[in-house]
């Protein structure tokens, strides 16, 4: 394949000839991927890739509209170009004004890795993991699970100049523990794969299943509970995903109010803080705009603008919503602009010490199948999974059966009683898309157990 | 495949797959996102010493297609060591030089987004034309889908089809308390071109743009529902979800055997059951197949050259059938693949998908009207809307877009904050009666999600209304502490 570079600037010219937009934007992201997956102690499919999005974006201005025509392609023959840009200036032709034009953005200093070519990843990055897995599979405990690693490298190109490039490597490792009846769960992301602790992973998943020698069924109720960051993770992601402030402005998320927005509104006295920051320590990420289509959330027009940190809720407080600059300037608002990672702090509890304060209360390990019920409350139904534990006197004592769960995140938070120190964690739900995560354990007196699930 | 075969392979295939998708958004008529993606890149799949390698590659290049045959040979002899159980795959005849066309009459790529769009917005002004309708948005998401396939058996195949998921929903805002209420249009995604959204000749939308507003106006006024034991006339429109949730996944057999365990779990059909666990009451009869017309599982041959096949998954209430590819049959004990085999992307591994799995009506040909006079007190639940399963899929929770109260036998109004939680076995034991085959329909879905890495795959799901006697009623405001 041509450099990237080279095909920004086929893009590019190919544009200026056709001519049939005022501003052009290129977006290519090449992506090296490399993954593992095990069942029943065997490895099982395993692969590798190597695919790179062409995304152009012609824009026709009129006074202060525009239209736009975005067309993606992942065709590498550079002879496609022309058809690509043909079809995007055609469909910008074409289109009706976009609800969120704004001004093109001036530009910067160009990124000084410009011209490296992106770098690839291959299954020889688990060459420090195999092993230890292999270790495991010679266990007496059935494993299961996932290894990833991507590398996604992202160009983006204006004709105004904007030159930007950011290579996001993401990575996870799962490992899911069967014995008996009983099931455990570890995960972990990683940006490179370097000091993976696949040994304490399995240690910390045999002391789980361990747990399990003793199984009390307890039925549906409340009951005071313990989520671990990857559980908070899950419900905050969820809450991150509906904070966009068009919605809650026009009265139709449940960051609305009578005549406004919650912006303002206290949660929780815990002085917990949600932020996304693109260069947040361990969870770095795309730290500038690059979206090949608009939603509430983000605007193609803004595409090169800096993403900074935002505090989504400050000290307890909601803090502000997803606004790009249309949005912003139509609600006289700041604009804000969500990270690819999603952080929170605020406690200073250990879980263990947690654990070690709670008479009678549930530890949790993950969540799953998280739906939305109720938009107005932010009501979301979900499942426990792998691992509900009894804590009795200070100690969990026994395994639980699973639950349904029908909970909100923002009540989560109203009703919090204590909060963890924040760490690293892997959303177990939503993981795959929402790698980059750091979050507390919360204790929730009254955790609303719906009903009893069967599965193990 | 000359390639890998050169480089040790015991088996190849190969894939150049191409997917072309279009997703449009309006927000209130104006124009949010419009996006054309074409995806195209060329898959190939090897067996070395009983092992999987996979590799795939954007660039179609004869050089290129070579070294990454061979690279998907270095994947699997590097991992062969670490592989406890030997793939096998099931025999299939060979089919040479054969192709497969969707039916559908009008390619939306052929039509401009601008006429598309033009559709969409006049469909939306419909709507917000409306009293009480402060919002709209309305979507679509079209996908045309192109495979050439070959393996070292002998067999190649060159298919295409399409599919279009149209949606619109109307938003009723009250500022002054500060609630807001939605109700989405009861058009189901299917493999058909644009006639399905452009008039009225696949679905009815002129009826149902005219009376979306009205049943929004009245779930907004309507009385909370009591939760407890209810009779449920669930119609087709929701009850497909329930269908694919706790019977399309649970009888797919690489859950059944562990293969999902990490991710999207297991399943409570075990293969110990086949054959003799009651799934649910005598009416129940459900097929699987990936031939039924416009179903978006149809295909003429699946990803590992197997040809389209109908059968059973539960006959008389019992269950007796599971969902294979050719790697799952042999381990099964049978002898041919019923043709499960998708992968959503060149980029990914093809893996044991869902067909389109049917609830078959009953031989008398009920009406939903019908079935609604036989219950005294209870509800008739309308759309789709909120679902989750537990990962064996025993317990779930869905909600609707619309519930009907029935009393004496009669629609009496709409209910608001439902939803219905229930063990899969008790809920489908609980099927006092299927409608006739006036009543059944083709539900779907796009975004079924399995595996890692991550796939998605569209697949539909007949049924008939049917009726279910004392399932477990929840009230969403309860629920989440509101009294």
């Amino acid at each position: 394949m041509i450099s990237p570079s080279q095909v920004v600037e086929l893009v590019l010219a190919e544009a200026a000839r056709q001519s049939r937009a005022d501003e052009t934007m290129v977006l290519v992201t090449d992506r090296s991927t490399a993954s593992l997956r095990w069942a029943r102690n065997s490895m099982t499919t395993n692969g590798e890739s190597v695919s790179r999005d062409i995304t152009v974006i012609s824009i026709v201005r009129d006074g202060d509209t525009a239209r736009i025509g975005s067309v993606k392609s992942s065709e590498a023959d550079p002879a496609t170009i022309a058809a690509l840009v043909s079809a995007s200036q055609a469909a910008a032709q074409s289109a009706p004004e976009a609800r969120d034009s704004a001004p093109a953005l001036v530009a910067g200093a160009c990124s000084p890795d410009w011209d490296e070519p992106s770098p690839l990843t291959g299954v020889g990055v688990f060459a420090g993991v195999a092993p230890r897995l292999v270790d495991g599979f010679h266990g007496a405990d059935a494993l299961y699970g996932f290894a990833r690693h991507e590398l996604d490298t992202t160009y983006l190109a204006t004709s105004g100049g904007i030159r930007r490039r950011f290579t996001q490597p993401t990575g996870s490792v799962e490992i899911n523990a069967k014995r008996g009846g009983a099931s455990a769960w570890s995960g972990i992301s990683t940006a490179d794969f370097v000091d993976v602790p696949i040994d304490s992973m399995l240690a910390d998943l045999s002391v789980r299943l361990g747990w399990a020698d003793r199984t009390v069924d307890l039925p549906a109720g409340r009951y005071e509970t313990l989520m671990p960051p990857s559980t908070v993770a899950d419900m905050m992601i969820y809450l991150g995903w509906t904070m966009d402030g068009r919605g809650a402005q026009e009265g139709r998320t449940a960051l609305s109010k009578p005549g406004g927005t919650r912006v303002g509104e206290k949660l929780t006295d815990l002085g917990l803080t949600l932020y996304s920051d693109p260069v947040a320590p361990g969870l770095d990420c795309l730290p500038f705009v690059a979206a090949s289509s608009s939603s509430e959330r983000v605007s193609v027009f803004d595409n090169g603008l800096d993403i900074g940190r935002t505090e989504w809720i400050r000290d307890g407080v909601i803090n502000t919503l997803a606004y790009p600059r249309s949005a912003a300037a139509e609600f006289d608002v700041p604009v804000a602009v969500p990270a690819d990672n999603l952080l929170m702090t605020g406690g200073t509890a250990d879980l263990t010490d947690m654990i070690a304060s709670t008479e009678r209360g549930l530890l949790l390990t993950t969540l799953w199948y998280i739906r939305e019920v109720d938009p107005a409350v932010l009501l979301l139904t979900g499942l426990t999974r792998d691992g509900v534990y009894l804590i009795e006197g200070g100690e969990v004592t026994a395994a639980v059966n699973n639950f349904r769960f029908n909970e909100s995140p923002l009540d989560l938070l109203r009703r919090a009683t204590e909060a963890g120190v924040s760490e690293q964690t892997l959303p177990r739900e939503w993981g795959d898309w929402a790698t980059r995560a750091q979050m507390p354990s919360l204790r929730i007196p009254d955790f609303h157990m719906s009903s009893v699930s069967q599965a193990q | 495949m000359s390639a890998a075969l050169a480089a040790g392979a015991s088996y190849a295939d190969l894939r150049i797959h191409r997917i072309t998708t279009e997703l449009i958004q309006l927000r209130d008529g104006e124009l949010e996102t419009s996006v054309v993606t074409r995806e195209i890149g060329l898959a190939v799949r090897v067996i070395v010493d009983g092992a999987w390698g996979f590799a795939s590659h954007a660039e179609l290049d004869p050089a290129v297609a070579a070294a990454t045959a061979r690279r998907a040979v270095g994947v699997a002899a590097a991992l062969a060591p670490l592989n406890a159980e030997r793939i096998e795959l099931a025999p299939e005849p060979v089919y040479a030089d054969v192709s497969w066309v969707s039916d559908y009459r009008i390619d939306p790529f052929e039509v401009t987004a601008a006429d598309k769009i033009a559709v969409l917005g006049e469909y939306t002004g419909r709507l917000l034309a409306a009293d009480g309708v402060n919002h709209v948005s309305a979507g679509l998401n079209a996908v045309k889908e192109q495979v050439f396939y070959a393996d070292s058996f002998g067999s190649s195949m060159t298919q295409q089809r399409v599919r279009v998921m149209p949606t619109l929903e109307a938003v009723t805002v009250d500022t002054d308390a500060g609630t807001f209420e939605t109700m989405r249009s009861l058009a189901p995604p299917t493999a058909r071109g644009w006639e399905a959204v452009a008039d009225d000749s696949v679905w009815d939308w002129t009826t149902e743009l005219a009376q979306l507003p009205s049943l929004l106006a009245e779930k907004v006024k309507a009385p909370s529902v009591t939760a407890g034991p209810t009779d449920l006339v669930i119609d087709p429109s929701n009850l497909w979800l329930t269908i694919h949730e706790s019977i399309g996944h649970a009888t797919e057999y690489d859950r059944a055997i562990g293969y999902e365990a990490a991710y999207a779990g297991t399943s409570f059909a075990t293969p110990d059951k086949l054959g003799t666990m009651q799934y649910g009451s005598p009416v129940m009869n459900v097929t699987a197949d990936r031939t039924v017309d416009y179903g978006l599982a149809t295909i003429g041959f699946d990803d590992e050259g197997v040809r389209a096949q109908s059968w059973d998954l539960v006959r008389d209430g019992v269950f007796v059938g599971y969902q294979l590819d050719r790697v799952f049959a042999p381990k099964l004990g049978v002898a041919r693949s019923n043709g499960c085999s998708y992968a959503d992307s060149p980029h990914h591994v093809p893996i044991q998908r869902m067909a389109n799995v049917s609830l078959q009506p009953g031989a008398e040909d009920l009406s939903t009207e019908d079935l609604i006079a036989r219950v005294a007190d209870g509800i008739y639940i309308v759309g789709d809307k909120s679902w989750s399963i537990d990962m064996q899929r025993y317990n779930f929770q869905f909600t609707g877009q619309r519930f009907f109260r029935i009393r004496d036998g009669k629609l009496d109004g709409q209910l608001r904050d439902v939803a219905y939680q229930a063990t899969t076995t008790e809920f489908w034991g609980s099927m006092e009666a299927v409608g006739g085959a006036s009543t059944w329909r083709l539900g779907g879905a796009f975004n079924c999600g399995k595996a890692q890495p991550g796939q998605v795959a569209a697949v539909s799901h007949g049924c008939p209304s049917a009726l279910f006697r004392g399932v477990n009623v929840l009230n969403t405001r309860s629920e989440s502490g509101r009294s």
